[in-house]
């Protein structure tokens, strides 16, 4: 009776013999589960909207032209899931193999001022140099912070659910101590913020297209994600852990290393996003950096189940609706706390759909060949 | 020599009001967590707690009936939280996180309209009216909440050793095998205990808007019913240990704004970040190599 295991993907190499069509039903399974949760988050937030006197038709409207319309939202909406598809790599990652990480905020909040100050005295080398060095520092501060959770986790014994959580207060904490005292810059009153990396240094958008930076980045660690997990020995044997891991320790596979790798990776993800915001939006490090999409990426690696190519339109899902929030407000006059009451109907019932597998027999394998 | 009796003060009456959300929260989780489930939703719970206190107390003109509102608010979000995970292959840990997001939105959602009026708050009893000093008096100034608190705790303790219900949730939290071969309705106990936990957890939110602080906003909690986990697991299961525990986080929380009131302004966030610090090198000393805790009921899904 493991009531409590999270149910990743079972490797596919695991079919019945005689069974050709079972990847097949296998994969349906995988589509129509989630389906069924979004319509019965939707149905549930429908009934909310009219419980209120609200239409949920002019709502749907509305988010449809705030996220998606015209050019103009799709740039508000890619702009917003540019750190988010960084940011649910923290989660998916280590997600493969059983833990449950939640302190990416602080990998974000660490990682952009980790690149913010390498940046500060070497700010005139121009940004050929700047660029990579700030990557490089925001992903390894990222790395560390996580890393840091796998450890205790892989050598420790830690429970990482409570370790990532309480290490996110404590980072955010370091953050606003180092922001608002020595790195501070005298001339930020209202908001303290670090010195700026200089305009010239700054991360221009795509040309043409006028898209956040963040995105082709993304998608290409995205990618680069989805090939590690699923196509590579230490991605199969990543997932063995997660799948058992009583299993893997028993086949001698390295599980403290998987662990701890995992999450360096994942915080390195999470890491990168704080940099790219620094690096494409702010320029500096302050308190716009801890936006909360530390926390949206978990929501978004659950409703993709950890899989890091599902996580692109997921991304894209849930950055449109922080995009149509500010139009919601405007037209409907609804509160922005809405967007938040539908993610949270969004996740439950994405949460709940799990008890859906296995139960439908046509979905199973047949025969036993 | 006045200046460290004043922190001292200050850190006391800090410590006294920093810690009653933290008591209610602790508690509630350790009744659920006995029960074999982790509920991280109890942040939600003490959010949307926050707000239905608040909002009753500035409708109804009474601040008790604000209390109550908020212990029926939290179990009606706990309770949801211990139906849906009653299903197979849910996991506990992340349907918290969900329910934490749900219950803040909510919260947010119906809230709005309430930042700006002002309800009326819970007196506290003046404990320190013998004193000369108003100083010392005022921080002898105790919220009926901390006391109610305190004897929810000792009750708690006492239905966990010595009711029949106590024992039962115990068999289903310890060894979901036994429980089965008693034939203990295992859901039902597990619904029952996360939904009580969670009306807990929204009377701490309740004291957090009609209490101390005070007042009802978007940045009222800072994460209480998430830090009650690692409470827990620092309290060993034992509600009596939860006011131990919460008054040491309590004094850890307050010993920032204590040293802020002679003057001492550096490092106020890392001061902030005390509890958390405390909270981390308490779970390395209890983890001890993946070992579950003693103490620990054996089957909790952080345990495994």
């Amino acid at each position: 009776m493991t009531d409590a295991v999270i149910a990743t993907t079972p490797p596919t190499v695991a079919t019945g013999g005689g069974d050709a069509l079972y990847p097949i039903r296998h994969l349906l399974e995988a589509l129509v589960a989630p389906m069924l949760a979004l319509a019965v988050a939707a149905s549930l937030f429908s009934v909310f909207l009219l419980a209120l006197g609200q239409s949920p038709l002019d709502f749907v409207d509305l988010v449809w032209r705030g996220a998606f319309g015209s050019w103009f939202s799709w740039q508000n909406t890619l702009q917003r899931a540019a750190p988010l598809l960084l940011t649910a790599l923290c989660v998916a990652l280590p997600g493969q193999l059983g833990l449950v990480i939640i302190g990416g905020e602080a990998a974000v909040v660490l990682g952009g001022l980790a690149a913010t100050l390498i940046a500060l005295p070497v700010a005139g080398a121009g940004p050929f140099i700047v660029l990579p060095l700030m990557a490089l520092a925001g992903s390894a501060m990222g790395g560390l912070w996580i890393g840091l959770t796998g450890w205790l986790r892989a050598r420790l014994g830690v429970n990482e659910t409570i370790a990532s959580l309480v290490l996110a207060y404590i980072g955010m904490a370091i953050f606003n101590h180092l922001v608002e005292g020595p790195f501070r810059d005298p001339a930020s009153l209202n908001k303290p913020s670090t010195y700026g990396i200089g305009d010239g240094n700054m991360l221009g958008a795509i040309p043409v297209l006028e898209v956040h930076p963040g995105i082709p980045v993304g998608i290409i660690v995205c990618i680069a994600c989805w090939v590690l997990v699923f196509r590579s020995s230490a991605g199969f044997a990543g997932r063995v852990t997660g799948g058992n891991l009583r299993a893997a320790r028993l086949q001698g596979l390295p599980v403290s290393a998987l662990m701890i790798a995992s999450c360096v990776l994942g915080g390195a993800c999470a890491g990168l996003a704080g940099t790219i915001e620094v690096a494409a939006e702010y320029g500096r490090a302050n308190a716009s950096l801890a936006a909360g999409y530390g926390y949206t990426g978990i929501l978004i690696a659950f409703l993709a189940r950890f899989n890091p190519i599902a996580i692109l339109p997921m991304a894209v899902l849930l950055g449109g609706l922080g995009a149509a929030g500010g139009l919601l407000q405007r037209r409907m006059g609804l509160p922005d706390a809405t967007v938040q009451v539908l993610q949270g109907m969004i996740f439950v019932s994405i949460l709940a759909s799990e008890t859906f597998y296995g139960r439908i027999r046509w979905f199973q394998p047949r025969g036993n060949g | 020599m006045d200046s460290l009796a004043t922190v001292i003060v200050a850190m006391l009456a800090g410590s006294l009001r920093v810690s009653t959300p933290f008591l209610f929260v602790s508690l509630g989780e350790c009744l659920t967590e006995k029960s074999g489930r982790i509920n991280l939703g109890n942040e939600g719970a003490l959010v949307l707690g926050a707000m239905v206190a608040y909002a009753t107390s500035y409708e109804t003109g009474s601040p008790w009936c604000g209390v109550l509102a908020a212990a029926f608010a939290g179990l009606l979000l706990g309770g949801l939280h211990g139906a849906i995970c009653s299903m197979t292959r849910i996991n506990d840990v992340a349907m918290g996180i969900a329910f934490m997001l749900a219950g803040t939105g909510i919260a947010f959602f119906f809230g709005k309209p309430y930042v700006q009026p002002s309800a009326p708050l819970l007196p506290g009893i003046p404990f320190g009216f013998w004193l000369e000093s108003p100083r010392f008096a005022n921080a002898l100034m105790v919220s009926p909440l901390f006391i109610l608190g305190v004897a929810a705790a000792f009750a708690l303790h006492w239905f966990f050793r010595t009711t029949r219900m106590g024992l039962r949730i115990r068999i289903v939290g310890d060894s979901q095998d036994a429980a089965l071969a008693l034939g203990l309705p295992i859901n039902r106990t597990r619904l029952l205990a996360t939904g009580c936990g969670s009306a807990l957890a929204g009377i701490g939110g309740a004291f957090l808007s009609l209490c101390y602080p005070g007042s009802w906003n978007e940045g009222l909690s800072s994460g209480q019913g998430l830090m009650a986990v690692a409470l827990v697991v620092f309290a060993r299961w034992n509600p009596i240990n939860c006011v131990y525990a919460s008054l040491l986080f309590g004094a850890a929380g307050a010993l920032g704004p204590s040293l802020q009131t002679v003057g001492f302004t550096w490092g106020y966030y890392l001061f902030y970040a005390a509890p958390y610090v405390v909270t981390l090198v308490v779970l390395i000393i209890t983890a001890k190599g993946g070992q579950s805790l003693r103490g620990m009921p054996g089957q909790l899904s952080i345990g495994r």
